[in-house]
Order: C-alpha cells, then structure tokens, then sequence
C-alpha cells in the first residue's frame, strides 16, 4: 500500500495538484518527508499539511483484524492449518503441525550433516497427493550449490512411500513436480527470485527451497564492520513471497567458525565476574551460523544440526511454538528419520550451539548408507 | 522568536520577511486587515497569520491555572499521576519486581535481544495480560499488535491465552471460594483473541502511515492500553540506503510514538534487534538503529543469555535502578525462572 496514488485519495483538488506539481506522488513519497519539508516543499499552511498527512497515514496503513478472526480463517481456509509436515512426528508435534506456510524456515548445521536430505525430503512430501499427507502442488528448489540428486530423491520417495512410487508412472509425474534452478552467482540469483514471484502465483507452487543462502555471499561476506548487509533486499522480498502466497520457504544455511575477536556479549556484561567468560573461553572452537546476526533476526524458525559424540541432533533453536527440544537422527535410505519423537530440552542457550564433534564417524557412517 | 520560526508556509514567510516583519513582536499589534493589504494576500491567511503568531508567544490564557508556562504540569502533579499511574504484568514476578510492577502505560519501553530469546514471547504476553479485568489485579484493555517481521503465531497467541484464563480460572477458585465463583464472568481464551488488534505492515510506508494513522484508531477504540511494535527494526535495516533519512524517520516515528503513550496513557512496547558493533578492537552486541534511536524510548530492556538463564536487564530508565532478572519462557508463556524447573518436561 505503500505505492498508493495521492490523487486517488480524495484530497482537495487544489492539494492533489500541489502535490503532484511537486513530484509527489505515492504516499511513500509524501510520508518519507518531515511536516515541516512538505510545508516547505508544497507552500502551504501547517493545518493542511496536517490533514493531508493524516488522510494519506489512514489510507496507506494496513487495516487491523482481531487474532480470533486471523485463527478462524486459516483454521478454515487452509488445508492442515497451514503447516506442511515433515513427517518426523517428535518435530511436527513441537511445531504444531509442521512448517507453517508464510514463515522462512532455516536449516543451520555443517557440511554433510544433512540439511540437503530434509530439503529433498521434504520437497518430495510437498509434491505427494494431499491423501498421502502431502500439498499435492509444484516446488522451486535453488540450488546453490549443485548437490541437488535426482537419484537420491527419488530412493528417498521409494524407500518412504513405497505405495505411491511403485505405482506406474508416480516417480515420474512426482519428480516432475520438482522445479531445481542452478544461479551461479548473486545476480542471477536475484533475477530467478523475480521471476518466481509471478510463477509461484500462476502454478500450484507449494513450497520454495534454497540450498543453500550463504554459499550466495561466502567470500565476499564475513567479520568487519558493516553498513549493509548483502542479502538485505533478498530478506524483505522472500518474507513478502512466503507471506502473501502463504506458502513455506526452507532455507539452508552453513557454519563458520567463531572470528577470534567476536564476543557475542554485551558492554554491560563485561564487568560481570569471570567466571562467565572462562565459559565462553572454552566454547570458543564451536562454529557458528554464517550469514550473521541480521539473518537470524529474519528467520522465524531456526532448526540447528549437529553432531555430538557420534550422534545426529536436529534442534529447535529458535520457535514461536515450540519448546528447545533436541530430536536425535540418522540419515537413512528414506532420508532422515528421528531417532525417537519425544526430545530432550535443552537448557539455556545451549540450543543454539552448533557442534560438530565426532563428525569424522558420522561422515563414514553415512557412506554405509 | 522569529518569524522564520513560526508554522506558516513558505510564500507567507517569504512575504512577511520582505515586507519587513521579521520578529513576532513587530507582528503583534497588527490587525488582519491592516496585514492583508500591506502582504496582498486575502483577510483569512492574514488571520492564520496572526493566529500562529499568538499561538508562538503563548499568550497568557483565561484560564487559572497556577503554572508559568501554559501546557506544563509541576513535578508535584507529576508525581500524583505517576501513583496512579499502572502497570501491565508481564507474568514473570521477578521481572514485574525490578520494572516497579510490570511495563508502565504512558511511557515508551524498548526491549531488545538476540533472536531467539523470547522477543515475540514477550510482546505476546503483553497483549494477553493487558486485559486481564480490574478485579483481577490488571488493566482490562484492549492491545494492538504491529507486526513487521511476520513472527506473529496465532497458535502461540492461543497458547498463551488459554493459559491466562486458566490462571484467572484458578485465582478465583482460590480467593472466591464458594458457589459465587461461577458468578465472574470467565475470560475465554476467544476473548482474548477478539480483543487483540493485529495489523501486519510490509513496508516501512506503512509503518510510518501506521504510526500516524494510531492516534485516530485509539481515539476510536478507547479501552487500548498496550501498543506492541514486532519490530521496530526490520524495514528500517534492509530498505534504506540514505542514512540521513533514517534518522530523520525513525525521529518522526519515535516522537508520534511517545505522544500516543501520553496522550492515551496508553503503553508502548517497541521490540528492537541486535547488531555487531565495532568498538575497542571486538565486536559487542548493541541494539540495533544507532545511537540516535537509543534516545527514542523512555526505558530500555536487554534481554540476553546468563550462562544457561535468560535474564533480563535495564539498561535505561529514569526512574528504575539498573538491575537483572531471570525469566523463562514455558508453553503457557513467560514465567518465573524457578516455576520452570519444577515443570516437568511435557511432551
């Protein structure tokens, strides 16, 4: 609403003409501007500048609805309340159904721990005919960093819904439904994202995929300060995508490990006593998200992989809904599979630790797949 | 004062500057009509004219009240209205205890933290617990709830809402004991989803239009006692490129902001990200949107992580002393840190 004409607003006439004498035109023009710049701007008194202000606020400011109103039309519109799920029953339970449609969901963990096997997982059940528990609609999948395996997502499909894959044809129409786009750099990146918005809306499209968003900007991002961030523009347009087709976006993101001189605390708790710090000292060799802390503000949930004495965890590291619960998991020939559905929860900040210890067995582990 | 000063528009300063009139005392004794034919311009602007000149000198009114300047208020009265002044609980006694009861209507509170730390948690707290009744201790009002980011969940809402009625539930099976219990009229957890208003904004347009057009629908829907802005941070971090107009914007918004909290005694609740600042060599974690935004709000909370607790900290107010508190965030919402470990893990 932002992009509202002034001369469609019912201002005075003489107004509406000063006004786009003036050069402005939409209401982001005019509301951009102090009282006083317009007064100076337009030449006209303080009172109506005041009116016009406050005819344009009332015009381009979204309208309100009750929350009660907001739960009764997804509890009635959408299929499964808006939740697309993943099928790992501990997980869809803490989340309350799944991955809510209209959120950006992210996968943090290091490399071949298996965020790309709950991507294509997950893509498969978003393609699957809605009586099989699936959204029955189209999904983009970028991917950045060429590990898209058509082989392996249809052994996963196989191996997980043996009734629908070995009926004639299903590999082939359920694949189909799969579409991978390769950008090789940021730009082009960009231009596939525009793209989608229209096609996301012509076609069934159910479900978007990015695998993963921080091989887009590695190199050129890291540590130092910095005005900008690279992505910012990438965040606003998939959080308006998600929300305004209501559909859930699934994005990966990598580790770095912690820049010596990054101390994630504030001024105020440096005086604190030592022993806090000794702490923080020891966690020192943990890795953390790449893509900063920016990014993490604009996810709505964060699902963190690691692993920890030679076993897979997948964690809820940051939810509206759910608790810090800590699901054990192995990657198997159906993709990934929880260990058990019940969770551990987490104390503290604890869920948001990425470890990575005993990695080396679990790599050759998965190799025996 | 000066005439430059004065709200007129620029052809009339322009005029009256030219035709000699450059300070407010050479306008006073004017009349309109007088004006008029001296800046050709028609009797009614004349009559603006001399209005806001009035208006800028503050000419004693008729009214008796005992202060020196008109509009202003002496401490004393300031301190009677502070007493009477009351508070939303946040749920969490301990983080009620250090904040002198709860987030203070008429004031601008700004709470901040890491993602993931309960933000959200908390601004949906907020907007349940404004309306529990009067005579269960609360303020019986009415929320709006400005959501930025999209990190608003329904399903959380409820949650917390059922939760709430479930205390009240048993807050009046404790202290009305008897068949009269059932005689209060129970909040149903639909209620209190009816009486929060939701506005999601896309752009920060919007945002700047929202907090304009605010004044009006509080002036609509009196009993709103809680705004709760989820983020204040999100459009203004992405879309701008001109750093100049940032701080000029968010100086708009923060000035609408703090009269809509004296005007209505309503309370603000901004919740603001955090950022990497570069100071002494490392890098700290600070709220987001500068150094001139820190100014904005009347108190400030950091929420951050203690070792394994999440605490809670003042880091700006005028009338709280600094001090911590441990919270928790539970599945009926924000809580005292010891209720948590006594909970017994569901699910």
């Amino acid at each position: 609403m932002a992009n509202k004409l002034i001369n469609e607003m019912g201002l005075r006439k003489s107004l509406r003409h000063i006004f786009a004498a003036r050069n402005i035109i939409t209401a982001k023009d005019a509301l951009s501007l102090t009282e006083f710049e317009l007064m100076e701007l337009l030449d006209v008194g303080l009172a109506e500048v005041k009116f016009a202000v406050a005819l344009i606020s009332e015009i381009a400011s979204p309208h309100y609805q009750t929350v009660q109103s907001l739960l009764e039309q997804r509890m009635q519109n959408e299929y499964l309340t808006g939740h697309l799920p993943t099928h790992l029953k501990g997980l869809d339970a803490a989340l309350c159904g799944g991955l809510p449609f209209g959120t950006l969901t992210e996968l943090v963990g290091p490399s071949g721990i298996g965020k790309t096997q709950f991507c294509l997982k997950i893509s498969l059940l978003a393609a699957l005919p809605s009586c099989y528990g699936g959204l029955d609609g189209h999904v983009i999948y970028i991917d950045v960093e060429s590990k898209f395996s058509s082989r392996r997502l249809i052994e996963i499909g196989i191996n997980s819904f043996p009734e629908i894959f070995c009926l004639e044809g299903m590999a082939k129409e359920m694949a189909g439904r799969i579409t991978v786009l390769r950008p090789g750099s940021l730009t082009e990146f960009t231009e596939s994202l525009q793209k989608i918005k229209v096609s996301v809306l012509q076609h069934q499209v159910k479900l978007l995929i990015i695998d993963s968003m921080a091989a887009l900007v590695s190199g050129e991002y890291e540590q130092g300060p910095q005005r900008h961030h690279p992505l910012g523009w990438h965040i606003s347009f998939i959080k308006s995508l998600a929300e305004f087709s209501r559909i859930p976006v699934v994005m990966t993101n990598q580790v770095r490990s912690r820049g010596a001189n990054q101390i994630f605390r504030y001024i105020f708790q440096e005086s604190r006593d030592l022993t806090v710090e000794d702490d923080n000292e020891k966690c020192d060799s943990r890795l953390v998200a790449a893509l900063g802390i920016h990014w993490a503000h604009a996810v709505n949930i964060r699902l963190v992989l690691e692993s920890r004495s030679g076993q897979r965890f997948i964690k809820v590291a940051k939810s509206p809904v759910s608790p810090p619960l800590a699901f054990p998991f192995q990657v198997t020939s159906m993709g990934i599979v929880l260990l058990n559905d019940d969770g551990v929860e987490m104390a503290g900040s604890q869920i948001n630790a990425i470890d990575h210890q005993g990695h080396v067995d679990i790599v050759h582990h998965g190799d025996e797949r | 004062m000066e005439v430059l000063r004065l709200p007129l528009s620029a052809s009339h300063k322009g005029k009256l500057i030219s035709a000699g009139y450059t300070s407010i005392a050479s306008l006073s004794s004017l009349s309109p009509s007088h004006l008029a034919i001296e800046l050709k311009i028609s009797e009614t602007d004349a009559l603006e004219i001399l209005k806001s000149v009035s208006d800028g000198i503050g000419l004693p009114s008729t009214s008796s009240s005992v202060t020196i300047v008109n509009g202003a208020q002496s401490a004393w009265d300031m301190l009677q209205e502070e007493e009477t002044l009351v508070h939303i609980t946040t749920s969490c006694a301990d983080l009620d205890n250090i904040l002198g009861g709860g987030i203070s209507c008429k004031e601008v509170t700004e709470i901040g933290g890491v993602p993931g730390i309960g933000k959200t948690q908390l601004g949906i707290q907020l907007a349940v617990n404004v309306q529990i009744p009067y005579h269960y201790g609360g303020v019986g009002g009415k929320a709006i709830y400005v959501d930025t980011e999209g990190s608003f969940m329904v399903e959380r809402a409820l949650q917390i809402a059922e939760a709430c009625g479930d205390d009240m539930a048993e807050y009046s099976r404790l202290y009305h004991k008897g068949p009269q219990a059932c005689e209060v009229k129970m909040m149903q957890a639909k209620d209190f989803l009816e009486n929060i208003f939701y506005f999601r904004v896309c752009s920060y347009t919007e945002q700047i239009a929202l907090t304009n057009y605010l004044d009006k629908f509080i002036t609509e829907h009196k009993d709103v006692k809680v705004v709760i802005i989820d983020s204040i941070t999100f459009h203004f971090r992405q879309d701008f490129d001109d750093m100049a107009l940032r701080t000029r914007v968010l100086g708009g918004i923060a000035l609408n902001l703090m009269k809509l909290a004296r005007k209505y005694g309503v309370a603000v609740v901004v919740l603001n990200q955090v950022t990497n600042k570069y100071s002494d060599g490392s890098f700290h974690l600070a709220l987001a949107l500068g150094d001139s935004w820190s100014h904005a709000s009347t108190n400030r909370i950091i929420l951050h992580w203690n070792g394994d607790e999440r605490h809670a900290y003042i880091d700006k107010s005028p009338s709280l002393r600094s001090a911590s508190a441990p919270y928790s965030v539970t599945s009926k919402g924000i809580r005292n840190l010891t209720s948590n470990k006594k909970r017994i893990k569901h699910m």
